[in-house]
């Protein structure tokens, strides 16, 4: 048996009772990544001895009864997003392809703290845009259950080390579904928290009002139990918020009974695929067979999701992504006469097409004359969402749908039109433009073979009720099976 | 398409992002633009009059530090990741002329 | 030239605030210092870093607010400024411009035609830049980092003034208020106070504005009368050929006196402003506002008129004291503590002035402590030195801050006040200067001084001019 097959909580419970290593979990995680990581290209980054070296520390601490945490000793991946100190973090691009961070985001050290042992970086679409892991300047990573098809992105790297069983469990980033899209392809378990609950410090922003770090696991438990460790109001993010009650595996009971949980008539339009809108609704029967009270309503707005993100994403992108110029970390380009040649040919080579697309979106809808027309109603936009979801959630506990509109396509499809590839963030994006939390789990899978995702969404600091849900259902059906 | 956006504002736009753009790219990323914008019209179908633009999700503020003191010099580890770097400072192409 | 023409005029004022720490990050302001060596990845825009608000900042610009008449943005935002340039790493720079924390004030200055409020439009906080140093040998520019986030307000007055005298006065008041307040020691020469020039010139009685130019690189007050009087004429050069003047920024160069355009095809101007995600706003409650109202110091004119009224210290004089935060914070020491205020008032007013002029410093740069000056005035009021021992003494406490009764017991200078030695010295110069003795018994006044010097030399300075005086008359008298 492969330790790495375990879930995190299973194999921190093993670590604690001392039937097994942090060492032995840590050699293992890296034997599968080199047995599966050559097809696959989930990692960017992976210091064997490093992990090594660190697994053997948190071994001795667990040893002195130091670190007695669930998650001791248990490998996790990290998004090549998150700064990690002393360990290349390159957003999946050129122009940081040397980056090592003098420092960790927040919720890596966190991480740390509980003695999770940094497994490597993973891969993502560069910069976290995308929506398929295929604009990563190190090259696609696969889906594990069809090497063939994209693992979704942006974190599609995360989803499919955890799908692959190469890691228990790994951290991703959401801003606009990148967190539970993949997480639908992959077959796996991902939770975007309210925005502000993990901290963003260390995080390299996409689109700072909408990004948030969240847990990928196989199961619903493990999601929870890492929730726990990363959530906290950190004095190094001003929009970070203190909660209340951060005990998240609280809420993981059975019990739905008297649950509301609403379906948005508006999600089941002709842009659904059948089999994924067939998945989700059986995914509503299963709740409601255990007492869910579940009907169908009108959300309103659901269009007006897409262009509002990407007006807001993309603009706060423009801004985040002027820092990258070759001055002061990163690549330069090689041949420049002069400043803003130096500028122009190192941001030029050192960005992707589809980084360069945003910024250039970006950069036009904030310059003058256009800041009203685009980006301020976008902002309004952004509001009326958020009132729809208010006036939805007075009436709701949980909404329930899908995470995306097809399962995973095949690599290649996708690039060739990007409004097309936008749209298919449809169902994720409004929950990160009214700072929603929403988890996404494994519902069944279509005639391919391929998983589809169940996607669950709470009013603001309601992850309670979306982890109760989901818990739930898991329990009542099948468990998201590693990839074997 | 409602939206043109002529070589010009493409042109505009990269001085503005520090992107230089081949003719064929400077083409497609007009295009490309165009294609984007008139799907964000499509908020223009709606009525905003009134609404507040909401640029932070939560009403929080006051988010403050205290005025102490906390970091040294750390100019080794900061610098290691430069490009180029001399006599402890970034070095760029000359900025006056 | 035909036409009369009248200057319009308005100041971009930058403070750079007095702080410990950068605004949005734990890093000393302190000037000096190795190049990037008070850097931290939030001010070298690192990827993943965040800015959190300094408090401090937030109550010097409300302080500041406040002291010119300014309506406080109760609910302020902080904005993003996005251009390229590499003393700004993350290569947007954290200002406001939406919600900036004070606008709608005004100061008074005083001109020929009598006291002027020159509007201010607006005052918003915002991060300075890094330090671009152009390299000897090499074609190529070096960033330091030290100055990057270094906390500034920029005070941006209403187009109210006329000519450069206005402006002179207009900075003057600005950084009296400023350094009372202790919010900066707006130093031009040093950058902490820096000023733009907005011009613009029309005919005479036209109800419209001309076109503006923005001036930039103005690092004196000289420089800022000289840019002025330049552009004004550049301008009225232009208007007069029939050509148009253009909307640009220049860079004044004092040397040439000359200002240049500073536009490039790589400079859009063109700042994408937009609410910052990163920082959240900041609501100034009542209470909060009361309670750096309650903090706000006595003014420079309300101490003018104090000092007239209860020190009795004449006007030039308490001008010149209220002139400088420096200045009055020493004269109102020292007076509390020797109860003399207006010795302190002459021993500011006479040496010092002269030593700083000497020297070529400003008040600001006094460093002796009121404490010293205080007992100088004892020493000499006791009798205990002369008043050129006292002159000598005071250059040290002017230099070093020397405290005077250790300087006096160093070197011996305490005046001879023993009665039996002065008696002696008077009779001697009596019987040395009969001419002088009957030209005083004659009513010639003057001739005592003549003696009284003739005894201060006998005694190489050190006997103790009053005892000498009255000793001295004793005996002409008798």
């Amino acid at each position: 048996m492969n330790l790495t097959d375990l879930t995190a909580a299973e194999l921190g419970k093993k670590i604690q009772e001392r039937e097994v290593t942090a060492v032995e979990a840590a050699r293992d995680a890296l034997a599968r990544i080199r047995e599966r990581d050559r097809d696959l290209n989930c990692f960017i980054t992976v210091d064997e001895e490093a992990v090594i070296r660190r697994a053997e520390q948190v071994q001795k601490e667990i040893e002195r009864g130091e670190l007695t945490g669930p998650l001791a000793g248990v490998p996790v991946a990290v998004k090549d997003n998150i700064c990690t100190k002393g360990l290349r973090t390159t957003c999946a691009s050129k122009i940081l392809y040397n980056f090592v961070p003098p420092y960790s985001a927040e919720a890596v050290e966190r991480l740390e703290q509980a003695g999770a042992v940094i497994l490597g970086k993973t891969n993502m679409d560069e910069f976290a845009m995308g929506s398929t892991t295929e604009t990563s300047a190190f090259g696609p990573a696969r889906n594990p259950w069809n090497r063939d098809h994209v693992p979704g992105g942006s974190s599609g790297g995360s989803c499919g080390a955890v799908a692959a069983g190469e890691c228990a469990c790994a951290l991703g980033s959401d801003t606009g579904g990148s967190i539970r899209q993949p997480s639908s392809f992959c077959g796996v378990t991902g939770l975007k928290p309210t925005y502000g609950t993990v901290s963003r410090y260390g995080l390299i922003a996409y689109g700072s009002s909408l990004d948030q770090i969240g847990p990928i696991a196989r199961d619903v438990t493990d999601c929870a139990l890492l929730l726990e460790i990363l959530a906290s109001q950190d004095p190094k993010d001003s929009t970070s918020l203190r909660r209340e009650e951060t005990r998240f595996a609280q809420a993981l009971k059975t019990d739905v009974k008297g649950m509301k949980i609403g379906i948005p008539r508006d999600y089941f339009g002709e842009g659904l695929n059948g089999e994924v809108g067939k998945a989700i609704l059986n995914g509503a029967e299963v709740l409601r067979d255990q007492g869910a009270l579940v009907e169908e309503f009108d959300l309103s707005l659901v269009d007006y999701a897409i262009p509002a993100y990407y007006v807001i994403a993309s603009a706060e992108a423009s801004s985040n992504l002027a820092r990258f110029d070759g001055v002061k970390y990163g690549f330069r380009a090689e041949a420049y006469e002069g400043l803003h040649q130096m500028y122009k040919k190192t941001r030029s080579q050192g960005f992707g097409s589809e980084v360069k697309r945003r910024i250039m979106l970006g950069s036009f809808v904030l310059s003058s004359g256009y800041y009203d027309a685009y980006y301020l109603k976008a902002l309004r936009t952004k509001a009326l969402i958020r009132q729809a979801f208010d006036r939805a959630f007075s009436k709701y506990d949980v909404i329930l749908g899908p995470a995306a509109p097809a399962t995973a396509p095949r690599l290649g499809e996708s690039l060739k039109d990007p409004l097309q590839m936008y749209l298919g963030d449809i169902y994720t994006v409004s929950a990160n433009l009214a700072g929603l939390p929403g988890i996404c789990l494994p519902c069944g899978r279509d005639g391919k073979g391929l998983p589809i995702g169940l996607q669950l969404l709470g009013d603001c600091f309601r992850e309670d009720r979306i982890l109760q849900a989901a818990y739930a259902f898991e329990q009542a059906g099948e468990r998201s099976g590693a990839y074997v | 398409m409602a939206n043109k956006i002529s070589k010009e504002t493409i042109e505009y736009v990269g001085i503005l992002a520090k992107l230089e753009l081949g003719e064929e790219e400077k083409e497609q990323a007009g295009r490309d633009m165009e294609r984007m914008l008139d799907y964000i019209d499509k908020l223009n179908e709606l009525d905003t009059d009134g609404v507040e633009p909401m640029s932070h999700v939560f009403a929080m503020s006051n988010v403050f530090r205290e005025d102490r003191v906390e970091n040294g010099d750390n100019r080794e580890a900061l610098l290691a990741g430069g490009p180029k770097v001399k006599e402890g400072s970034f070095q760029v192409p000359k900025t006056v002329e | 030239m035909s036409k009369q023409y009248e200057t319009v005029i308005g100041l971009e004022v930058h403070v750079e605030l007095a702080t410990k720490t950068k605004i949005f990050c734990a890093c000393s302001t302190e000037f000096g210092g190795a190049p990037n060596t008070h850097v931290c990845p939030v001010c070298m825009g690192m990827p993943g870093a965040l800015p959190v608000l300094n408090k401090k900042v937030v109550e010097y610009a409300v302080a500041v607010g406040l002291a010119t008449n300014c309506t406080i943005t109760r609910h302020c935002k902080f904005d993003r400024k996005n251009y390229f340039y590499p003393d700004n790493p993350q290569n947007y720079q954290i200002s406001q411009l939406y919600a900036p924390v004070c606008r709608n004030g005004f100061v008074e200055i005083e001109t020929p035609g009598g006291s002027k409020k020159i509007g201010i439009h607006e005052i918003h906080m915002e991060e300075d830049a890094g330090k671009l140093i152009h390299d000897q040998w090499e074609d190529c520019s070096l960033v330091d980092y030290n100055r990057s986030g270094v906390p500034l307000i920029e005070i941006v007055s209403e187009p109210d003034m006329g000519n450069a005298q206005e402006v002179m006065a207009y900075l003057e008041k600005l950084r009296l208020l400023i350094q009372y307040l202790g919010a900066s020691d707006c130093k031009l020469q040093e950058g902490s106070m820096r000023a733009d020039v907005n011009l613009s010139v029309r005919e005479a009685g036209s109800g419209s504005l001309g076109t503006r130019t923005e001036m930039k690189n103005l690092n004196s007050f000289k420089a800022i009368a000289r840019a002025i009087e330049g552009e004004r004429a550049r301008q009225i050069e232009l208007l007069e050929e029939g050509k148009d003047v253009v909307q640009e920024t220049r860079r004044w160069d004092d040397n040439k006196e000359y200002s240049y355009a500073m536009r490039s095809k790589e400079d859009a101007q063109d700042y994408r402003y937009f609410p910052d995600p990163d920082l959240v706003p900041v609501d100034i409650s009542e209470e909060w506002l009361q309670e750096i109202r309650d903090r706000q110091p006595e003014f420079c004119t309300e101490k003018l008129a104090r000092y007239k009224k209860e020190f009795d210290i004449p006007d030039y004089d308490a001008r010149i004291l209220t002139g400088s935060k420096r200045l009055a914070d020493l004269f109102e020491a020292a007076a509390a503590i020797c109860g003399k205020p207006k010795k302190v008032s002459n021993w500011l007013m006479g040496e010092t002035m002269r030593l700083l002029k000497e020297e070529g410093m400003e008040p600001e740069d006094l460093s002796f402590s009121p404490k010293h000056l205080a007992a100088l005035i004892d020493l000499v009021d006791s009798g205990t030195i002369n008043g050129t021992a006292a002159k000598e003494v005071f250059e040290h406490i002017f230099r070093e801050d020397k405290d005077p009764e250790k300087y006096v017991e160093e070197k011996g200078l305490k005046a001879v006040s023993d009665e039996g030695a002065l008696r002696e010295a008077v009779s001697r110069a009596i019987a040395a200067n009969p001419k002088s003795v009957e030209d005083y018994r004659s009513g010639k006044g003057k001739a005592l001084g003549f003696l009284v010097g003739q005894v201060m030399k006998a005694m190489e300075g050190k006997a103790n001019p009053a005892l000498v005086n009255r000793i001295l008359k004793d005996f002409l008298e008798s």
